[in-house]
């Protein structure tokens, strides 16, 4: 057992007491210690398992699993180039949605001067963070989608849809799932995290440039556009990456918005399917015979690694904001866990 | 007084352009905060609009019904969120605070740093993942979807949530307090375990509810893990059902009885996840009174 | 022309703290009036106040009237306010993506676009009321924040004074400096005095003594109520013959 050497005694013979607290010293933190290396052992594991059980679809199509567009378990051919469309193209809707809101909303939160409309506002931003996404879905598809399909999406496929070119994307179907539901839905769930986030990065750009711009006579919008934004800048963008990152991972409530129909078409309000989707509709039915298994982990594999490059991006952005106003980079906060 | 004479030369913005853009920037802001929020509002409406009439003796003490037959509940859903979440909170808190303990009070080397990124890429972690790797384990080792299952496939995600917020708690502990306990002779863990993890003790433990509250929201993981079951389930290796399971099953079905249930069953998940919430921030904001 | 502020009434609070409790001040034009008192006195809010910087707080409050020129300068915007009397803070603070020539004229590129000659015209102007324009005229494309504490902070004045202002506030411009800079910045308030109405505010008796023509001394005896303009005139006669006892306990050292 490991002793702390500010404990080493030179004295003479100890007491049983002493050693016996000594001991415990070194049993207490050797099991922290255990504790610790096991998360690490864990989030190996998890790679590592991952990683083995979708080796052989990787062995069989090697790259070309990525690019490939079929995706049939009775024939055995897997390609995940739909599903990486989906998820991207959800994605991507939700976060040009929401960025702005957020940016917005983020910016209010630290101009409103009074106490009792700032706090409110923050808690009920954390409350949208609270609502489990089965809940967003169940809203989503008997509340929002049937009202969105009916009104908007017709609007969209009269107006914008009938322009050449980016008319393609506002082709209405008459599925009543469709990327742009899914999107949309996305973009309210992710809302929460990229204003808590931007938030806080805002907040630790210091008074001093805020009050500069003010006392040169700058309004409200110039003082922001001058002396916040660019100096929070990768902070905001470090933020819009963990939007985005959680975006990707999310499952339940685009599952249940998105139509589920496999495929890549260009208009958004065609069905898609997204990786998570996959996963949580054929799991049951994966058997071990053949490469269905190995071909939804092999998804589940490259999902991973695209929410974690987005992760260390916007880690590493976020700590650079921070960093820059010498503020310890654990001090601001990323997750919405800690109230 | 130079502006006039400046005047031929520049190009001078009106000061009243100037303000209006502020003020229509300033509209903008007040619109993003409510766009943001109206969802809010029109989810808990439309919930508690749909579930309150759908909440009766029946749907808490029945179990599913066949498709057609009137009446039925959510019984065994809430049995089976109860037990998985309880079995993975007796698992990760117990982790989760040890990780912390170490990351706080003893490390300070390789080993912590590693372990803190660690956390930080298990905390990026999509939770279908989590859910992938369990399945690809433990349900393919098992040869069954279990409740146990579900549980460990929680506990992959609520470690490491645990261990960032217990952390951040046992940080705001003032050394002051373990230097005066060390001091007197009292050994490292002692000092620990009867003085810094009771005085972060109301902070850990808004850290735990709000796991609850997260593992008890969580759809995929445990869709893959423990499948869901249409009875009540005591058995930790079975298949159990889960509340949000529920939900997502019947509110894809075509039978509109089981609408009413999916709504039933979310108002009640709402009013649990948003109280736990609520209590953790107000616990929280106490809490961060009482240290400052 | 000749500036007239005249401050009446002023209460400004912190949430239910009240800071100022009515306040009448005159200001002389074509001077520097310094504002003297131990810390926590109100000096700093009541100086805020006459830009409207106050507000901006969280939580914060004003009332009362400060009349710039007979107007009052809580009945409009504060960006107008804003143009016309300026300031320099405690801690220099030049925008750090901006470069000496861009801080200086900060203040005009808001109003609007400026051909490139005139912006250099009137940059190297205000430099030199600054006291900066030779040790930065080689260097005027450099980042701002390169410059050292004491230049950052005649950056700062110059960057207010381009703005050609009736009013420069000054809240402790050089408490953050070495003894050099501070020399510097107290021989530029003395030379600006002719074209703008200084208000200084220092914890340092001696500065406010060597610079300034009113001084006023401003006592907050109890923290549950607001502070006191105990005394205010001209700065000889109240350095050597303080009307008040107070006054006096402080200027000897007493206390503070």
């Amino acid at each position: 057992m490991p002793q702390d050497p500010s404990t080493a005694d030179d004295r003479p013979a100890e007491a049983p007491v002493t050693r016996r607290l000594r001991i415990g010293d070194g049993i207490f933190r050797s099991t922290s210690v255990v504790v610790s290396a096991a998360l690490i052992v864990l989030l190996i594991g998890m790679l590592g398992v991952l990683l083995a059980t979708a080796l052989p679809t990787f062995r069989t199509f090697g790259l070309k699993f990525v690019i490939g567009t079929q995706w049939n378990p009775i024939t055995d051919q897997f390609g995940a180039l739909p599903y990486i469309y989906g998820t991207l193209m959800t994605s991507a809707i939700a976060i040009v949605l929401a960025l702005p809101v957020s940016l917005g909303l983020a910016l209010l939160l630290n101009e409103v001067r009074s106490s009792i409309v700032r706090n409110p506002l923050t808690v009920l931003v954390d409350l949208l963070a609270a609502i489990p996404s089965v809940v967003y879905g169940l809203w989503g598809i008997f509340v929002m989608a049937p009202v969105l399909n009916d009104t908007l999406e017709p609007a969209l496929g009269n107006t914008l849809g009938r322009i050449p070119g980016i008319g393609a994307l506002f082709q209405p179907t008459t599925s009543a799932g469709n990327m742009l539901n899914a999107g949309i839905i996305l973009a309210v769930m992710v809302i929460p995290i990229i204003t808590a986030v931007s938030r806080e990065v805002i907040a630790i750009v210091p008074t001093d440039l805020r009050e500069a711009a003010l006392a040169l006579g700058a309004t409200r919008y110039e003082t922001i556009k001058m002396a916040v934004l660019p100096y929070a800048r990768n902070g905001l963008v470090g933020a819009t990456m963990l939007g985005l990152g959680r975006a990707l991972g999310e499952t339940i409530a685009v599952a249940m918005l998105i139509g589920n129909g496999l495929g890549i078409s260009a208009s958004l309000l065609a069905p898609g399917y997204t990786i998570p989707a996959v996963i949580a509709n054929e799991f049951r039915e994966a058997t071990a015979i053949g490469l269905h298994r190995s071909s939804l982990l092999a998804l589940a594999v490259i999902l991973v690694l695209i929410a974690l490059v987005l992760a260390a991006a916007s880690r590493m952005l976020v700590r650079n904001t921070a960093e820059r106003f010498a503020v310890k980079p654990e001090e601001v906060s990323t997750t919405l866990e800690m109230p | 007084m130079t502006d006039v004479v400046v005047q031929s030369a520049a190009r001078l913005r009106s000061v009243s352009g100037r303000k209006l853009k502020s003020r229509v920037f300033e509209a903008f802001m007040w619109l993003a905060g409510v766009i943001a929020l109206v969802p809010l509002f029109l989810i808990v409406g439309y919930v508690l609009f749909r579930g309150i009439p759908a909440l009766n003796p029946d749907f808490f003490t029945q179990t599913a019904p066949p498709p057609g037959l009137p009446g039925g509940g959510m019984a065994q859903g809430m049995m089976g969120s109860a037990m998985i979440v309880g079995l993975a909170i007796v698992i990760s808190v117990p982790l989760g605070i040890l990780t912390a303990i170490y990351l706080s009070e003893y490390g300070r080397g390789r080993l912590a740093s590693i372990t803190r990124f660690v956390a930080e890429i298990l905390l990026s972690t999509p939770s279908i993942v989590a859910g992938a790797f369990i399945w690809a384990i433990v349900v393919t080792a098992t040869r069954t979807f279990s409740a146990a299952a579900g549980s460990i496939a929680l506990t992959v995600l609520m470690w490491p949530i645990i261990t960032r917020g217990a952390e951040e708690t046992l940080r705001l502990v003032p050394d002051d307090l373990r230097e005066a306990a060390l001091a007197l002779g009292v050994p490292r863990w002692k000092v620990i375990v009867s003085i810094v993890l009771p005085t972060a003790g109301p902070g850990i433990f808004t850290v735990v509810m709000l796991s609850i509250a997260r593992g008890l929201g969580e759809t995929a993981p445990v869709l893959l893990t423990a499948l869901g079951n249409d009875f009540m389930n005591y058995n930790l290796g079975q298949p159990t059902d889960a509340v949000p399971l529920r939900i997502y099953t019947y509110a894809q079905s075509p039978i509109i009885a089981w609408h009413d249930l999916a709504w039933g069953g979310a108002i009640v998940l709402l009013a649990v996840v948003l109280t736990l919430s609520i209590g953790a921030r107000i616990l929280s904001d106490r809490q961060q009174r009482r240290l400052r | 022309m000749t500036t007239t502020l005249t401050i009446e009434g002023l209460n400004a609070w912190f949430g239910s703290d009240q800071i100022l409790s009515d306040v009448h001040m005159s200001i002389r034009p074509q001077s520097v009036t310094a504002i003297i008192g131990p810390s926590g006195c109100g000096k700093s809010t009541l100086l805020r106040c006459i830009n409207r910087m106050h507000e901006e707080v969280r939580d914060a409050r004003t009332s009362g009237k400060i009349l710039l020129d007979g107007n009052d300068i809580f009945a409009g915007d504060p960006v107008d306010i804003r143009r016309e009397i300026g300031m320099v803070f405690q801690r220099p603070n030049p925008f750090p993506t901006m470069s000496v020539l861009e801080n200086a004229v900060a203040g005009l590129r808001l109003r609007g676009r400026y051909p490139k000659a005139m912006l250099q015209e009137r940059a190297e102007k205000a430099l030199r009321s600054a006291g900066l324009w030779d040790e930065v005229k080689d260097r005027l494309s450099q980042p701002g924040a390169r410059l050292s504490g004491g230049q950052q902070q005649r950056l700062c004045i110059a960057r207010a004074l381009a703005n050609e202002p009736e009013v420069l506030l000054m809240d402790e411009p050089a408490s953050a400096l070495d003894p050099i800079s501070t020399q510097q910045i107290e021989d530029t308030v003395m030379k600006l005095k002719d074209t703008v109405t200084v208000v200084i505010v220092t914890h340092n008796m001696q500065q406010a003594a060597r610079i300034s023509d009113e001084t006023a001394f401003m006592l907050r005896e109890h923290m549950d109520r607001p502070s006191e303009l105990v005394e205010f005139g001209d700065t000889k006669l109240l350095f050597t013959t303080p009307q008040d006892k107070r006054t006096e306990a402080y200027i000897t050292g007493r206390f503070g």
